[in-house]
């Protein structure tokens, strides 16, 4: 029945869906408590309706509010795609700082503390990361073709590395190489500690990446290789890795990122790198707000050039795909 | 047996091979001779590409033994290396590297494995891009040419380690029926140049015009062998009359 009646009043079936979904955002606004005390601010003279019928007040924002995004959507749909694509970052990005900007920070607090975050913080996040990553990617290839061997003892030790550095939290292993190796007579500082727990956590994970990468890649490819009389350490490295490279890189792209923020979790054992400065240095004048929030766009920021870094190698490594 | 045994090639003797349970290999006795063309057809799974893969030791062998240029094949990877350079393979998939240029493909081992200077190396690999006729496509990936050229470049890749065996486990298997020819085309030029040679295949033409020798293999077994014109016209055993009645040419 209602199947016919679409077919036979498409334009009117239409409508009636756009007004329903309409109506559905309306609701879910409503529902979720959404304050009609904005328009109070842009039309000041229906201030005092809206404080006498409430919850009216409350539906009709919730309806302009869905009416207002049904029009940003219809406008968005006249542009081109690519256009499309930087409209809606503009106008999160936009969303974003009106968030941030209700918490009413304190920009000229913001410019005097930045330029040390930027310094002291965002440079040992950088050298700590830069160091783990690299340290991590040599574990992750010897822990991968390992985990490939024959050999019962490096299988074994590949598999207990793994799983241990996987199983346990980040931060435990953090605390337990700061605080544990002195124990046995090692005494580590806290920079070379973070170092040393970032690359064995991620190496473990990535172990996982690279192990999946190299066996992705068809066993023709390094019979051929053998054929040729290459030795196995020539096939992997000239053959296998660079095919590999394609499966591996995205998801290594992730874990730099993820590496990357949680480099934060050193601040613990007193590093000093941005999550330090940012949790110390709003203490002086209770400004915390300010210093995490500023905090979190410089690890976005750092995120975003990675995520840059990533697209860049990708096109390089994918090169061999043209046809 | 073989009565050039001595300075025979490629020598086997009593050779078994299992997969699990399966007896892929079942006594082999075999020996081809310098410039020597075999031919090995057969059903499928009953052990022609096991066999030619034992000689180059992409399998292992667990019983008897493969001489190859009279240097026995065993568990020393090194000594297989280094017979493997003597021994060219081509594959029914090509198994060339995507990553690399069909030039790059070429030169990766004489440059890696030869240690030959890259500019030598180059030389050496466009005079036999040239003899199976795509030089023009040297600076292309391999995923931009055709089946057919393609399994020439395979060709041209083995030769440039200058073997003196050829190995061919059907090598137009993969390939649509009109590119057949022009790979065929140049495994018989390569026949014509002394090139010693064992090729997997159903190409009865081809084995008819080239082989010395044509092997029928059936359950990991050597079933009967001989001259292309005997076995083709009066097939000795059952098993190899019904498979050649099954054969479309």
């Amino acid at each position: 029945m209602i199947g016919r009646l679409i077919l036979t009043y498409p334009d009117a079936a239409r409508r009636t869906g756009i007004a329903f979904v309409l109506c559905i955002i309306t609701l879910g606004l409503y529902a979720m408590g959404i304050s009609s005390a904005w328009i109070g601010y842009l039309i000041p003279a229906s201030a005092t309706w809206l404080a006498d019928n409430i919850a009216l007040g409350r539906l009709f924002a919730a309806g302009m509010i869905a009416l207002i995004l049904a029009a940003n959507w219809m406008a968005l749909r006249q542009l081109s795609r690519r256009q499309q694509i930087i409209g809606v970052w503009i106008e999160l990005f936009l969303l974003l700082m009106l968030f941030f900007y209700s918490f009413n920070l304190s920009l000229p607090f913001i410019g005097k503390k930045i330029g040390y975050l930027i310094s002291q913080g965002v440079v040992t996040t950088l050298y700590i990361s830069a160091i783990s990553i690299v340290l991590a990617t040599v574990i992750a290839l010897a822990g991968a073709i390992a985990k490939l061997s024959k050999n019962g003892v490096i299988y074994g030790l590949a598999t207990f590395y793994t799983s241990l550095f996987r199983g346990l939290p980040l931060l435990m292993q953090i605390y337990i190489i700061y605080l544990g190796l002195p124990q046995v007579g090692y005494v580590i500082g806290a920079v070379p500690a973070g170092i040393l727990a970032l690359s064995l956590c991620y190496g473990a994970y990535m172990t996982e990446i690279f192990r999946a990468g190299i066996e992705s890649i068809p066993r023709g490819q390094s019979e051929g290789a053998t054929a040729l009389g290459l030795s196995s350490s020539q096939t992997m490295a000239l053959v296998i890795l660079p095919q590999a490279m394609r499966v591996i890189i995205p998801p290594t792209g992730n874990q730099f990122i993820a590496m990357l923020k949680d480099s934060s979790l050193v601040s613990v054992v007193g590093v000093w790198e941005i999550m330090y400065l940012a949790r110390t240095q709003g203490q002086t004048e209770f400004r915390h707000i300010e210093m995490l929030i500023t905090a979190s766009m410089i690890y976005w920021i750092l995120s975003i050039g990675l995520e840059f870094l990533q697209s860049r190698i990708e096109e390089r490594f994918g090169r061999f795909n043209a046809r | 047996m073989n009565p050039s045994m001595q300075n025979a090639q490629i020598v086997l003797r009593s050779v078994h091979k299992w997969f699990g349970e399966f007896h892929a290999l079942d006594d082999i006795n075999l020996s081809i001779a310098p410039q020597e063309k075999v031919v090995i057809c057969g059903p499928s799974g009953s052990g022609k590409s096991t066999l030619i893969r034992c000689v180059n030791r992409l399998e292992a062998h667990q019983q008897g033994h493969i001489l190859v240029g009279g240097v026995e094949l065993d568990d020393d990877e090194r000594k297989a290396d280094m017979i493997r350079r003597g021994i060219g393979m081509v594959f029914q998939q090509f198994n060339l590297f995507p990553h690399l240029t069909i030039l790059e493909n070429c030169i990766l081992a004489p440059m890696w494995v030869k240690k030959l200077p890259r500019k030598h190396a180059v030389d050496i690999a466009m005079t036999f891009l040239e003899r199976v006729r795509i030089p023009d496509q040297a600076n292309k990936y391999p995923g931009q040419l055709s089946g057919g050229q393609q399994q020439r470049v395979a060709i041209a890749r083995a030769l440039c380690m200058n073997p003196k065996v050829m190995l061919f486990d059907e090598p137009t298997s993969a390939l649509d029926p009109e590119m057949v020819k022009e790979v065929l085309d140049t495994m018989v030029e390569l026949a014509g140049e002394g090139m010693t040679m064992v090729c997997v295949t159903h190409e009865m033409g081809f084995a008819r015009q080239v082989a010395d020798r044509v092997i029928f293999m059936d359950r990991g077994r050597i079933v009967e062998e001989g001259k292309p014109e005997d076995f083709f016209a009066h097939p000795k055993t059952d098993r190899a009359s019904l498979f050649l009645s099954q054969l479309l040419h």
